[in-house]
């Protein structure tokens, strides 16, 4: 299975909440949330700051309890375990979760053999990324910004997850790689994966999504409009 | 788990590798502290000499405070921890790997540091099986305590103040056994040496399987 391909194992929907609850310390920063993506849907979230949309994107990777209401992501229910969910996902955060201190090629090759994709997905995802050769020996401490952010969006396809959760995938790339983060988003689709992101980049992330809907006060409300094209015509994926 | 516990270890040992915070800090901190003992007591060279034990095992001690803390300090920055936790790998595994890498690390500190206590302490070596088998169980000791009070600590703002409070009482029992232990070995009366070596495989193995089944539920607090 090479990097960004999937293989779903299961046909139900890909995320299911139905009033879900997830407290950050005494808050529910999850105060209720309905929410139901179809497998192979792209959904983008939308919502002013503070409305619960890093808070959605952690809860479906299964790093924050929900403690009432149902929540059942690729037929997990996390609720009762939500560390099984976790191989399955890939959470492209605000922060690299890399090691500063190990190489970019040494930080892909831990993130693919943990997940079970083994070294020839990083490889892949180096080269996908363009930090393959010179790059990919240079200590992550040692990177800029947007190479810090390639080497996190390499990472992301390396494990070949199921369901992509994107909090604000557009920060920090240049043009050239938002363009890439597209074309790799519009194949991961095209190969069975399902997308969920929140973004302030609205323009472009409504191209990518087949479907938006609202977030504030920790609850999802009325979905929003439908975008205005499709993805698949703009980067022109199959 | 084994492939993830291997994983886990080389991951950290490589970044120690890469940043030579082992090599250039904790090492040449503990050698610091054995010559200041050294300084301290060499007005008497009896006190010194009768003493290396127990100064060799708490510069060891104090060895395990850095390594520990070192070892969850490279999962605190830049979203690492959740990054660890998406891994999927088994929490078990983490535990065995991160308590494997430090053991590692404190094992081959103990070789400079019993060169150290030769040179500095002019320390007769006698009991080399006694010796062996007192540091490798104090070791893994120290190591798997230092790794659960380690994650226990990891999520708190206060965690570098706070680890050597949790785990200095804790390790006591392995600072008292191998200190008797490795006494009985340079006096060349190892008899009195194995009960404590007994007393150090009970904490290992107590620590070892605590850790296996604590260090997720920690992880997930942390």
């Amino acid at each position: 299975m090479g990097a960004g391909s999937v293989v779903p194992v299961f046909m139900g929907p890909a995320v299911r909440f139905r009033a879900a609850v997830s407290l950050l310390g005494r808050f529910p920063a999850l105060a209720g949330v309905d929410l139901e993506v179809a497998r192979g849907e792209t959904v983008l979230v939308q919502g002013p700051n503070g409305a619960g949309k890093t808070t959605l994107l952690r809860a479906c990777a299964g790093l924050l309890p929900i403690v009432d209401g149902e929540a059942e992501v690729l037929g997990h229910d996390l609720r009762r375990d939500r560390r099984s969910v976790r191989r399955r996902v890939g959470l492209l955060g605000h922060a690299s979760a890399l090691y500063d201190d190990l190489t970019v090629a040494d930080n892909l090759r831990f993130v693919a053999r943990a997940c079970g994709a083994g070294d020839d997905a990083a490889e892949v995802a180096m080269s996908r990324l363009g930090l393959a050769g010179r790059l990919a020996g240079v200590q992550v401490a040692r990177l800029s910004a947007g190479q810090r952010r390639r080497a996190s969006v390499a990472a992301l396809l390396a494990r070949g997850a199921e369901l992509w959760l994107l909090d604000e995938p557009h920060a920090g790339l240049d043009a050239e790689a938002r363009e890439l983060f597209d074309a790799l988003v519009g194949e991961a689709v095209a190969g069975g994966a399902t997308v969920l992101m929140a973004s302030h980049e609205l323009e472009r992330a409504r191209l990518l999504a087949s479907r938006t809907v609202m977030m504030a006060g920790g609850q999802v409300h009325a979905p929003a409009a439908r975008p205005r094209k499709a993805r698949k015509e703009r980067v022109g994926v199959a | 788990m084994w492939h993830d516990t291997a994983l886990v270890a080389g991951k950290d040992l490589r970044i120690e590798v890469r940043s030579r915070v082992a090599t250039n800090q904790v090492a040449p901190f503990a050698l610091l502290v054995l010559v200041l003992f050294a300084f301290a007591l060499d007005p008497d060279r009896g006190v010194l000499t009768k003493a290396a034990p127990g100064l060799f095992w708490v510069t060891v001690l104090f060895a395990t405070l850095l390594s520990v803390q070192r070892s969850f300090a490279i999962e605190a920055g830049d979203a690492t921890r959740d990054g660890l936790r998406l891994s999927g790998l088994d929490p078990a595994a983490i535990f065995l790997g991160k308590a494997g890498a430090v053991a590692l690390q404190l094992a081959a500190l103990e070789v400079v540091l019993a060169v150290g206590v030769v040179v500095l302490y002019d320390s007769p070596v006698h009991g080399a099986v006694l010796l062996l088998a007192t540091c490798v169980l104090a070791t893994v000791g120290l190591a798997a305590a230092g790794t659960v009070y380690g994650v226990l600590a990891a999520g708190l703002r206060v965690r570098d103040t706070l680890l050597p409070l949790l785990l200095m009482p804790v390790v006591a029992p392995v600072l008292l056994a191998a200190t008797r232990a490795s006494e009985a070995a340079l006096a060349g009366s190892p008899g009195d040496g194995w009960p404590w070596v007994r007393l150090l495989a009970v904490f290992a193995a107590v620590y070892v399987a605590f850790g296996v089944v604590a260090f997720g539920p920690l992880l997930e607090e942390a």
